[in-house]
């Protein structure tokens, strides 16, 4: 129900192109889990989950094209979701780093 | 006319400002989905960063290829579910239902593996509890555990309820509910199968494939 006119072919197109990369990240991101790339592999795979988000936030849940409100919304939710998991690991990183016991 | 006049609340100015309504309504809801289901992984990041070898040994009790197999189930419900809510918004209630039936169908099949998945853990005495053996620093792939069986399934639960409401929505097009002017129950129902298909993106690469060359 935007405002602009709804293309019933496009739609289709899109939702087809995208569910075919979906499944080329995920057999990327399965082949890239078995290769040795050190402490690489784990950002890789992040990066391929949240590309993977990001297509289907984009065009299965039509934030493209939606009210601009939701997008702000949603990154004002992924803010405090970073924030809930940097603090505690900042606690957890910086135990002991001066060397005296407690601090 | 008459009829589609009365789909609009009186307290919004017209049809696409409630649409926007409800479709950001659903956003708010799902952003509290993400603190929800982010309690957990931050658990895991925690443990993950304390713990990061046993993670990855105890990560290795899991099966790849079933969870490559849910993983395409899955995102296979996401292409159904999106068609559904297109032929919803063409009205094409015959489509739509097939839709559905076909997005619970792949639906099932992952709560299916789901459930073989956890007997096979149960038998093999990964679940933890007071029968809890994974050979060697078994304290701390506990830990791996107790977030794999909290996250997945809490994901799992979320999959049961989106397949009631999808029965739900079913027997509301069934009965002629919607039409190319309102189909709004559709598209949220949409919204929040989509999201189930999102967490689990996430959780297949962290609970699945840690350190998998080693």
């Amino acid at each position: 129900m935007s405002k602009h006119r709804y293309d019933p072919q496009a739609t289709v197109r899109a939702y087809i192109m995208v569910f075919a990369c979906l499944m080329i990240f995920t057999a990327l991101t399965v082949a890239a889990a078995f290769v040795d790339l050190g402490a690489m592999n784990n950002a890789v795979a992040m990066a391929i989950a949240a590309t993977k988000a990001v297509l289907v936030a984009m065009i299965f849940m039509h934030l493209r094209g939606g009210s601009p409100l939701n997008v702000l919304w949603i990154s004002s939710g992924i803010f405090g979701f970073v924030i809930m998991i940097a603090f505690p690991l900042l606690d957890l990183l910086s135990r002991n780093i001066l060397g005296i016991p407690g601090k | 006319m008459s009829e589609i006049a009365s789909r609009l609340q009186h307290h919004f100015a017209n049809e696409e400002q409630q649409y926007d309504a409800a479709t950001f309504g659903m956003w708010v809801f799902l952003v509290t989905e993400i603190m929800f289901f982010g309690g957990l992984l931050t658990a895991y990041v925690v443990y993950r960063t304390a713990y990061p070898e046993v993670f990855a040994t105890a990560s290795h009790h899991l099966n790849v290829y079933l969870g490559t197999f849910n993983t395409i189930v899955l995102i296979g419900s996401s292409l159904t579910m999106a068609m559904a809510v297109h032929s919803a918004r063409l009205n094409q209630r015959q489509k739509l239902a097939v839709y559905l039936i076909l997005t619970m169908i792949l639906g099932s099949v992952f709560l299916g593996v789901k459930a073989y998945e956890y007997t096979h853990k149960w038998h093999e005495g990964l679940f933890p509890g007071n029968f809890f053996y994974a050979g060697p620093d078994a304290v701390h792939q506990r830990l791996f555990f107790s977030v794999y069986f909290a996250l997945t399934g809490l994901h799992a639960t979320h999959m049961i309820i989106g397949i009631g409401i999808m029965l739900v929505i079913l027997r509301m097009s069934m009965k002629g509910r919607f039409d190319e002017t309102w189909y709004t129950p559709v598209e949220i129902t949409g919204l929040y199968w989509h999201f189930v298909d999102l967490v689990w993106i996430f959780l297949f690469p962290l609970l699945y494939l840690i350190q998998r060359h080693g």
